[in-house]
């Protein structure tokens, strides 16, 4: 995380407000930054340097503020003030303007093909007529430093390089030569240097010596002329003198050289945009041209604003909190995101400014407002995931043989998994090359040239540490071991492991052997040949001769013990006897009931994803219906009324055909459709767990009838404060459907429906009732067979069957009209329902 | 006089006397030493009520060797002084003298000898004259005279201080010792002889004898309730026993870029053999490659040249996130979304500068969940629960920065000892760059939280150098005497 350092009273000035620590630290917090330290130049120097040099050093107060890593636009005073002061809604976020120099031409760098090999890319723009002081001078050349030190990887990325324009005259030409010949004065020095002696004369310098290896094998080193041949710099190492920034200089020109295009058009826009603040017209940044080896030209600097569009129920939905659109609109624009409500639904325009490059998706403009309303605002609460713990298999063995071996008699010890590759091979009598160890290529120190192939060093290490301990001392340590192996996609695997040394006057083969039995025991393995486990004589030579014996299990060797040479006794600086066993622990697993998990992946995908290229909104399109449009009121008030006896779509509990319906109705209801209301609130407390409800059996929810991927909302939200503009390119739209429409063949959705039709009692002529069911006639009804079937008591009830036209008959109508034969009829009910 | 014997006397000669005996009389008249008498009164002393002593101090003088042999033979000077013959004595020959050395300094200062340096045969010795000395007394005043006397009495005798005791006759005061039982016998129990034996009581001042046992390490102990409160939790134990990974899954998968410093050797220790890691899921390979390099889902990207090379190479991983990608990208792989929680302690590599806090190797321990449509809310209502189980219930939310997680957390809690806030780990929500390519359905929302297991056992037990409690440095005696881990008291 970078450092940022600031005068505290400047800081405080530029606020327009005296802070305690506690406050500013407070307000540090609730932004995401933290104020690291109080402290002065004078503290600094005579921290690091004793108080002697320290003496004649400022004691302003200093702030250290820690920045978070993405936010280059905090990278310095100016940024820090801005963006706080937009926080607190004292400022509004500043418009960057690119503009064109006032008379002529504007400046060019031209690069040549010579750089592609070396420093391929460069960006450029001017200050103009800046007005630097000593305070502020010192704010750029250190937030120089600071972009060069952080998204600069140190100047490897991009480098800086800032000039007195009015010193050098353009063009300016980007070009790479060898370094013999390039020769120039460089900054601060007081004669000229050719390339190749300045490499030579930065190796003792304790700053620039860093970034000499970025260049240094290169045949040709990038350098910028100008038009009269004059150096302005050989990036990424040193500028030229002469063109040097003073207090007094008025016009900038900043260029920019590069590896990464990206990163460097974003460092030019964070120099320019920090301190166009004091051109003579504030937040103004003069455009220089970029002439490419193609003959290609582009103008920078970019200063990009990107439009992204949300919606406030995203942001709800993924904060867990219930604002309005336009208080997140408010939010975000707090946060240096302009935003605006569009009207449109929930749906709010986010300006992305180009101070701000951390943005980079919803998701980041969904934290700023998380960040805006306060972290510590928003409610705890908790998700009802429902889960099944399981511990892993080869994790419960290990603890419940630990917890057993502890009771043996034998104490834990822990050790690391990287030691030097001389405690795995040399110390133990072995070769390097027999041990399948993994090896580091960049160890720091001997202690971790390699992963531990063995537990056995690490608790000889231990017993040497603990030496005055008194005896005998008994360890066991579980852990696992890395070997090379070729099966596994990195090429190598842990393997779990299980150690224990006796160390005491006489060697204790009995104590070690005896723990063997023991855990041998634990794990209910027999001791017998075959299936069970024995050990025999084995040659060793990390133990001592003819007392060093092989565990087999099931006939497979497992592992060793035995009393350990004196040789690697002496080795580990150790002077009394000690015996050690060692074996794998895996092959005790057994095979648990439950599917195991396990780190390998699948290397091909056989579920088929659907990867969109763009989040798509979240709604669904079609709000049509088996009871209509239910963006319409008719709609609406269909459902109401089949829902008035009924908890769920189908059935007695909340399945998929409630949660598609849910998502069918564009808002919640008015509570004049009172059941529909009670449905629509009951259904959207299932929405967390809704892909765990039974599907559905019956499709409620049409599908919109155009099969292309046009996702058009043609019967949109009926907001009244629709603008004429929004009803024109509504009507435009439905203009355009209709034309699109009549262009495929008509489909006719048609469903079949099962009904049952009750007597009053068994006396009803069924015969008439049948009849009179019949005569019931619409456009789209065709009615099929029909029969009749006992329910009880000599009552008999008709089953009919119908095939309707979804949009021309609905059920309730056909209920209607044959509840009418109130002479038979007494009730009719929908016994299967199947759209066709 | 046997033992017992000397008890018997000493008794007799209690009951005969009036009012009490002193015991430095007694041995005096007995013709024992007085330590053995002071034993005797000890261990009668022990048996309850039978005799009360009471302890008196004595002061005396006595001469010290030195003293002795001065009052003897004369001071060291004198005798320096007199040792000389008129002809004069050779410097060695008197050094080899007992009282040479202090003598020769004493009498040198008094001028009653003096050195000829230059004599023939090295430096030799004369008397200055008797007369000069005298002078020098004579001319010494009172006070001066005080000085000498006092050094002479410091070096010459010592002073002693005599114990002795006086004593009475206690209130179950008898000639005859009945020794009382020590413990409880088999036999006593058998024949019933415990009712009449007498007891000698229980010293419950005194620490009982350590039990031979083995310890677990407090680090693992620790590791354990961690360990229990996920499970009670729900969470399900992930498979980290890998410590091998690829860039890709530790980095590239969770969309830290190429160029991220965490990715540099300065931070990541790099494995020479296996270099490289030769197995990708490719189709997923592509994904990855393509936000990173392009964006989609919605997301710019980083724009930058990602080149499989650098996904390739081995590494120690730097976090068990990326068992915890692994976990996902198979979750996604699913035919069907099912809600998870996941959990794992365990170790991760760091190629940092060590210090008192900080080793190359610390145990993760890490809880991810994922579900649809899960909020912010919902990780500081599962961290919340969480850290109670710790015995932490006053939490704050810091925004912060990571690169895979949107909205990153770090997690404070106030300490009472330090009365400020620290932090206790760290939090987010996994970015839909990471998931997206994975195949995670679009309103599955991943959170996650990490800590370090060092960090809480070193507060928990009080240790402030990390080596005295990982690696072989271990102080055992810590581990021997560690109490039970309870997180939440």
């Amino acid at each position: 995380m970078p450092t940022v350092g600031v005068k505290r009273d400047l800081l405080f000035k530029a606020l327009g407000k005296t802070y305690t620590d506690e406050e500013f630290d407070e307000l540090c917090f609730e932004y995401g930054l933290e104020l690291d330290e109080i402290t002065s130049e004078k503290e600094i120097i005579s921290r690091e340097q004793g108080d002697s040099k320290a003496s004649g050093a400022s004691d302003v107060i200093l702030y250290k503020i820690d920045v978070p890593a993405n936010r280059y636009d905090l990278l310095c005073l100016e940024g820090l003030v801005r963006g706080l002061q937009v926080f607190k809604n004292k400022l509004e976020a500043p418009r960057y303007r690119r503009v064109s120099p006032l008379s002529g031409e504007p400046q060019k760098l031209i690069i040549t093909e010579e750089t592609v090999a070396v420093r391929p890319h460069a960006v450029a723009a001017v200050l103009r007529n800046i007005t630097f002081t000593q305070e502020r001078y010192d704010s750029f050349i250190e937030l120089q430093e600071k972009l060069h030190q952080n998204i600069c990887r140190k100047r490897s990325l991009v480098a800086i390089g800032t000039h007195d324009l009015d010193t050098v005259s353009g063009p300016f030409t980007y070009t790479a030569k060898p370094p013999a010949e390039i020769s120039f004065k460089p900054l601060n020095q007081t004669k000229e240097y050719t390339a190749t002696q300045l490499m030579s004369l930065y190796k003792t310098d304790s700053h620039l010596r860093h970034y000499l290896h970025i260049i240094e094998d290169k045949p040709l080193y990038p350098v910028i002329y100008d038009s009269n041949g004059i150096v302005l710099s050989m990036p990424p190492i040193i500028n030229g003198d002469h063109s040097k920034i003073t207090l007094k200089t008025k016009n900038v020109f900043v260029e920019c050289t590069a590896t990464d295009l990206t990163k460097a058009k974003i460092v030019l826009d964070m120099m320019v945009t920090m301190f166009s603040e004091y051109c003579s017209q504030p937040f103004t940044v003069e455009e220089a041209e970029v002439v490419y080896p193609d003959g290609k030209t582009c103008k920078y600097p970019e200063l990009a604003y990107r439009k992204e569009k949300l919606s406030s129920d995203f942001v709800n939905r993924k904060v867990g909190i219930n604002e309005s659109t336009e208080t997140i609109a408010r939010l975000l624009t707090k946060m240096c995101l302009r935003s605006e409500v569009t009207g449109v639904g929930d749906e709010i325009e986010v300006e992305i400014p180009p101070t701000r490059s951390d943005v980079i998706h919803a998701c980041d403009i969904m934290e700023d407002a998380a960040m805006a309303y306060g972290f510590n605002n928003i409610p705890y609460t908790t998700p009802r995931t429902y889960t099944v713990a399981n511990q892993f298999p080869l994790n419960k063995l290990t603890e419940l043989l630990r917890q057993d071996l502890a009771a043996a008699g034998f104490t834990e010890a822990l050790n690391f998994a990287l030691c030097s590759t001389e405690d795995i091979s040399d110390k133990l009598g072995k070769k390097i090359s027999e041990t399948r160890a993994v090896h580091i290529a960049n160890p720091k120190t001997v202690e971790f040239q390699v992963a531990r192939t063995t537990l056995l060093p690490g608790l000889l290490k231990t017993l040497a540490a603990n030496r005055k301990m008194p005896l005998p001392l008994k360890l066991f340590e579980i852990s696992d071991v890395v070997l090379k192996d070729d099966t596994k996609d990195v090429g190598a695997r842990n393997s779990r492991r299980f150690c224990a040394v006796y160390y005491n006057k006489s060697p204790g083969f009995e104590v070690i052997h005896g723990l063997l039995d023991r855990t041998m025991q634990l794990l209910e393995v027999k001791s017998q040949r075959g299936d069970g486990y024995h050990i025999q004589a084995a040659e060793d030579s990390t133990f001592f001769p003819g007392r060093c014996a092989e565990i087999f299990v099931g006939g497979k060797s497992v592992g060793r013990l035995g009393v350990l040479h004196p040789d690697v006794i002496t080795r580990f600086e150790l002077t009394m006897p000690c015996s050690a066993v060692e074996m794998d622990i895996e092959p005790f697993l057994g095979h648990p009931a439950e599917a195991t998990l396990t780190h390998d992946v699948p290397l091909h995908e056989v579920i088929k994803h659907h990867f969109p290229s763009q989040v798509p909104n979240s709604r669904p399109t079609s709000t049509k219906t088996v009871f209509g449009d239910v963006s319409s009121a008719a709609g609406l008030k269909a459902l109401d009324d089949f829902l008035a006896d009924k908890s769920y779509m189908e059935g007695f509990e909340a399945t998929q055909a409630d949660t598609t319906m849910f998502d069918a109705i564009p808002s919640a209801p008015s509570s004049t459709f009172s059941h529909l209301l009670r449905w629509y609130n009951h259904v959207k407390s299932f929405l967390r767990e809704r892909a765990n409800l039974p599907s559905a059996k019956t499709q409620f929810v049409l599908e919109e009838d155009d099969d292309d991927d046009d996702d058009m909302d043609l019967f949109g939200s009926d907001d009244e404060e629709d603008s004429a503009e929004v009803e024109k390119l509504k009507e435009q739209r439905l203009a355009e459907y209709a034309a699109k429409k009549s262009k495929k063949p008509a489909l006719i959705a048609k469903s079949s429906i099962l009904l049952d039709v009750k007597p009053w009692d068994d006396e009803t002529d069924m015969a008439k009732m049948e009849e009179c069911v019949r005569s019931v006639k619409m456009e789209g009804l065709l009615w099929g067979q029909s029969k009749m079937v006992p329910v009880g008591y000599g009552i008999k009830k008709l089953q009919i069957g119908c095939v309707v036209e979804d949009e021309k008959v609905g059920t309730d109508l056909l209920e209607e009209a044959i509840t009418a034969f109130e002479e038979y009829v007494q009730s009719v009910d929908v016994a299967a329902f199947n759209k066709i | 006089m046997s033992d017992a014997g000397l008890l018997e006397t000493l008794l007799r000669r209690i009951e005969a006397a009036d009012g009490g005996v002193d015991s430095l009389e007694t041995a005096s008249i007995l013709g024992v030493d007085h330590q053995v008498l002071v034993g005797a009164v000890k261990s009668l002393l022990a048996l309850e009520d039978l005799i009360s002593a009471e302890l008196r101090s004595s002061k005396h003088w006595e001469l010290s060797g030195e003293g002795t042999e001065i009052a003897e033979q004369g001071s060291h000077e004198a005798r320096v002084f007199s040792s000389i013959p008129p002809e004069g004595l050779p410097q060695s020959e008197l050094m080899k003298l007992s009282f040479g050395k202090i003598g020769f300094s004493k009498a040198m200062s008094n001028k009653w000898i003096k050195v000829d340096k230059t004599h023939e045969g090295g430096p030799r010795i004369f008397r200055s004259g008797a007369v000069e000395g005298l002078l020098w007394l004579l001319s010494t005043s009172q006070h001066e005279l005080w000085i000498i006397l006092e050094t002479a009495i410091q070096l010459t005798t010592m002073r002693w201080t005599v114990k002795s005791y006086w004593i009475t006759k206690g209130s179950c005061f008898s000639t005859t010792i009945t020794k009382p039982e020590t413990e409880l016998t088999p036999e006593m129990i058998a024949n019933g002889s415990w009712k009449e034996k007498k007891f000698k009581p229980y010293n419950f001042e005194a620490l009982g004898v350590a039990p031979d046992c083995g310890h677990l390490h407090p680090l693992m102990k620790v590791r354990t309730q961690f360990r229990q409160i996920f499970l009670e939790m729900g969470f399900t134990e992930m498979p980290t026993n890998n410590f091998i990974e690829s860039s890709f899954w530790n980095f590239d998968s969770l969309f830290q870029p190429q160029q991220h410093p965490a990715r540099d050797a300065h931070d990541t220790f790099f494995i020479s053999d296996p270099a490289l890691a030769h197995e990708f899921p490719l189709e997923y390979l592509e994904r990855v490659k393509k936000i990173h390099s392009e964006g989609g889902y919605g997301s710019q990207g980083y724009k930058y040249d990602w080149k499989i090379e650098e996904a390739q190479k081995n590494i120690l991983r730097t976090h068990t996130t990326a068992v915890s990608a692994r976990m996902l990208y198979k979750l996604a792989q699913q035919e069907k979304f099912t809600p998870v929680k996941y959990f794992s302690i365990d170790r991760v590599f760091r190629n940092e500068t060590l210090d008192a806090t900080h080793l190359a190797e610390f145990h993760q321990i890490e809880g991810v969940v994922a579900d649809r449509g899960l909020t912010l809310g919902d990780l500081m209502g599962i961290l919340h629960q969480f850290f109670t189980k710790l015995g932490i219930t006053k939490l704050r939310f810091k925004p912060a920065y990571n690169p895979y997680t949107e909205p990153s957390m770090e997690v404070f809690s106030y300490h009472e000892g330090l009365k400020k806030w620290v932090e206790v780990g760290n939090s987010g929500v996994f970015r839909p760059e990471m998931l997206l390519p994975m195949g995670l359905p679009e309103d599955v929302t991943v959170i996650a939280w990490g800590l370090s297991l060092e960090r809480p056992t070193m507060i928990k037990y009080g240790i402030n150098n990390i080596r005295e409690l990982v690696g072989h440095k271990v102080n055992l005696q810590m581990v021997y005497d560690g109490p039970i881990c309870r997180l939440e008291s």
